[in-house]
């Protein structure tokens, strides 16, 4: 049963990987803005709510897929166990 | 409903040039703009050495805030003197009147002094949605023959990867970084702050209207995107529909949303609204309905332009609070099709209804709108502005269509000042736009009784997504690049808040097997390789794609699929 620093780590990696391009080299933390800075589009949040959904093996609902929910690594925390994870 | 107390009320159409006060003669414009007869169009100068000379100098022009909560503002005069500087830069390094430099940056201040001081030099300012990825940047950097690229170093690597095959691009401006502070530049690389650089004089290109000022990138259904150009003169239409459409006058604060790498962010985000005169507040951030309700408040915006997706996401999220957008007194919204929902919504939580407006990269300026005072029917356009000519053509004959409610093809009878000039070296793609006396918008919509355009639909494979339009050629080239991928589709798809998504059929290669995991990989490549608005949002894999018996993939059956619509003819198809 992963706990909230797990998460956070495991969707931090993810992030950092599959968005380096994004990022180009901004040190993010589980507390920094991504949607609403800018560092990432909206758009990219689909990619990493599918990333979501087959990690944890749950279809996050789209009511729940908001800009706000997705901009940081902790409120994607929160989220998740929202919806039963961990 | 009647609206018509949430702004300017204007009289009934009058003269097919003009509307109230508001006139779309084109002389009429030019003594607006203080155009005399044969003199320079110049749009740089225009948008800010004309109100410096008319003793509006001092006069508030740009109002910018980024994400971490910087702020600056700059003057008419700072516009001057900073576009001066750029014009200089690019002058000293080379760059002539006539050739294409890309703006390759996202909303930091010196993007729009670069862009002004591009067209003082008489040079084609190529703006570029900055969130392109290498692939996306090179194919429109390779058509245009670009001279220079401007960019920040978020976006420098992408720039240095596909530089080498780009023999035409003979500098990389590096911009928004303090002296000192950049890194370490290669051959061919500058660095070019207007804040930091001295003060200089210049004396703007002697354009006329049709010289060229813009290169702007759009997506066909076939081939690569093509670059629509237009010219100086395109300021009269924006100039009017700015001051009529969006009814914004010099003492307002105005917000567009949209990017200037697209074409509301320029002929709205920057031409329109400077060419009026009036303020322009910049808000160089991501998506946040609270931060964007603080922005209002903060900057007292009285004019509000944005996109059906934005007000959609805006709905998902709380609501602002009662004093937020006191302030607004006009909201209007471009770029998909506006729902009747987002209309209702706007009024009951942000206290007035959005006024949608309709128009494309080709045409430059609003064509169709729901103008101040025009009752708004929730889901219509609107109306056509004065001076245009449009018609819902038959879509086989191309005759107009005098039946209302029937549903036809978009259309446009040339000419009006903003409409596109050609495809860059594509002359034969430019003409198939036309038929007869009209250009076709590729659109399908219908016109009811009492006037009001209603959209319905593309009439060929292009993807809107979130306003903005994606070549399905262009996302298949990417996924075949994949090395899972044999074969692919790309359609739209229907999205609540998108309004369209892209949706990929692939065929895998045989050594591969379909997978969830596979389906993720394969949506991130193409973000990374193209764009975040070509990534497919749904993947089907499947046996095999349907082809025409000459072997040409009939997305319009597989498109139908996904909206539920008739899939009409298929005996041509193979098997």
């Amino acid at each position: 049963m992963p706990d909230d620093q797990q998460i956070a780590q495991t969707v931090l990696n993810y992030i950092m990987r599959e968005y380096a391009d994004s990022l180009q080299g901004a040190a993010i933390d589980a507390n920094s803005p991504l949607i609403s800075s800018g560092l990432i589009d909206s758009l990219s949040m689909v990619s990493l709510k599918v990333f979501l959904d087959q990690t944890y093996r749950l279809r996050i609902p789209d009511a729940e897929a908001s800009a706000e929910a997705f901009d940081t690594v902790a409120g994607i925390v929160k989220m998740l166990r929202k919806l039963g994870v961990g | 409903m009647n609206y018509s107390n949430d702004s300017r009320d204007v009289a009934a159409v009058t003269s097919p040039g003009s509307i109230g006060s508001h006139s779309y003669e084109p002389g009429a414009l030019r003594s607006a703009l203080d155009i005399k007869q044969g003199g320079t169009f110049n749009l740089g100068a225009l948008l800010c050495d004309r109100h410096c000379a008319q003793g509006r100098g001092e006069h508030m022009a740009l109002i910018w805030e980024n994400h971490t909560g910087l702020r600056k503002s700059f003057t008419f005069d700072d516009l001057r003197r900073h576009s001066n500087a750029w014009a200089h830069k690019l002058a000293e390094l080379g760059v002539k009147p006539g050739d294409r430099v890309c703006l390759f940056v996202d909303r930091v201040p010196d993007l729009y002094f670069a862009f002004l001081g591009i067209l003082k030099l008489g040079a084609v300012a190529q703006p570029l949605f900055s969130q392109f990825m290498a692939d996306a940047l090179e194919v429109r950097l390779a058509d245009a023959d670009t001279r220079a690229v401007i960019t920040t170093g978020r976006h420098l690597e992408k720039v240095r990867s596909v530089r080498a095959r780009l023999p035409a691009l003979a500098w990389v401006i590096l911009t928004d970084v303090k002296s000192g502070a950049h890194p370490t530049l290669v051959e061919g690389e500058v660095v070019m702050t207007a804040e930091e650089a001295p003060p200089v004089e210049f004396t703007p290109f002697p354009a006329n209207e049709d010289t060229p000022s813009l290169l702007h990138y759009t997506s066909g259904t076939t081939g690569r995107p093509k670059g629509a150009q237009h010219v100086h003169g395109s300021v009269l239409s924006q100039y009017a529909t700015t001051r009529h459409v969006l009814d914004l006058r010099p003492d307002d604060v105005y917000w567009c949303t949209a990017d200037p790498g697209w074409v509301t962010g320029t002929s709205y985000g920057i031409i329109g609204p400077w060419a009026v005169g009036a303020t322009q507040a910049i808000f160089e951030a991501g998506f946040s309905a609270q931060r964007w309700y603080e922005f209002i408040a903060r900057h007292r915006v009285t004019v509000f332009y944005t996109a059906p997706t934005a007000i959609r996401m805006l709905m998902k999220a709380p609501p602002p609070t009662p004093d937020q957008l006191v302030s607004l007194r006009h909201m209007c919204s471009v770029g998909e099709p506006l729902n009747p929902a987002a209309v209702l919504w706007a009024e009951r939580v942000m206290g007035r209804p959005f006024h949608d407006t309709y128009w494309q990269t080709e045409t430059g300026a609003i064509m169709i709108s729901n103008v101040p005072g025009l009752p708004i029917k929730p889901g219509s356009m609107g109306k056509p502005v004065p001076s245009i000519a449009a018609a819902i053509l038959d879509q086989q004959t191309f005759q107009p269509i005098a039946v209302p409610g029937k549903v036809g093809l978009i259309a446009f009878r040339p000419p009006w000042p903003s409409m596109f000039r050609g495809y860059f070296k594509a002359e034969k793609t430019y003409q198939s736009k036309f038929v007869g006396d009209y250009y076709l918008t590729g659109d399908r919509g219908s016109v009811d009784r009492d006037g009001y355009y209603w959209f319905v639909g593309r009439d060929d494979d292009v993807i809107n997504t979130a306003g903005h339009l994606v070549g399905p050629f262009e996302v298949e080239s990417a996924l075949l690049r994949h090395p899972a991928v044999a074969e692919s589709a790309a359609v739209s798809k229907p999205d609540p808040t998108y309004g369209e998504v892209v949706k990929a059929f692939i065929v895998l290669r045989p050594e591969h097997a379909g997978s969830d995991e596979l389906k993720l990989d394969i949506m991130n490549f193409v973000r990374k390789h193209l764009s975040p608005l070509a990534m497919p949002h749904a993947i089907d894999f499947v046996e095999k794609l349907p082809k025409t018996r000459s072997g040409k993939i009939v997305r319009r059956m597989l498109r139908a699929q996904e909206w539920g619509e008739p899939v009409g003819d298929l005996s041509s198809l193979d098997d």
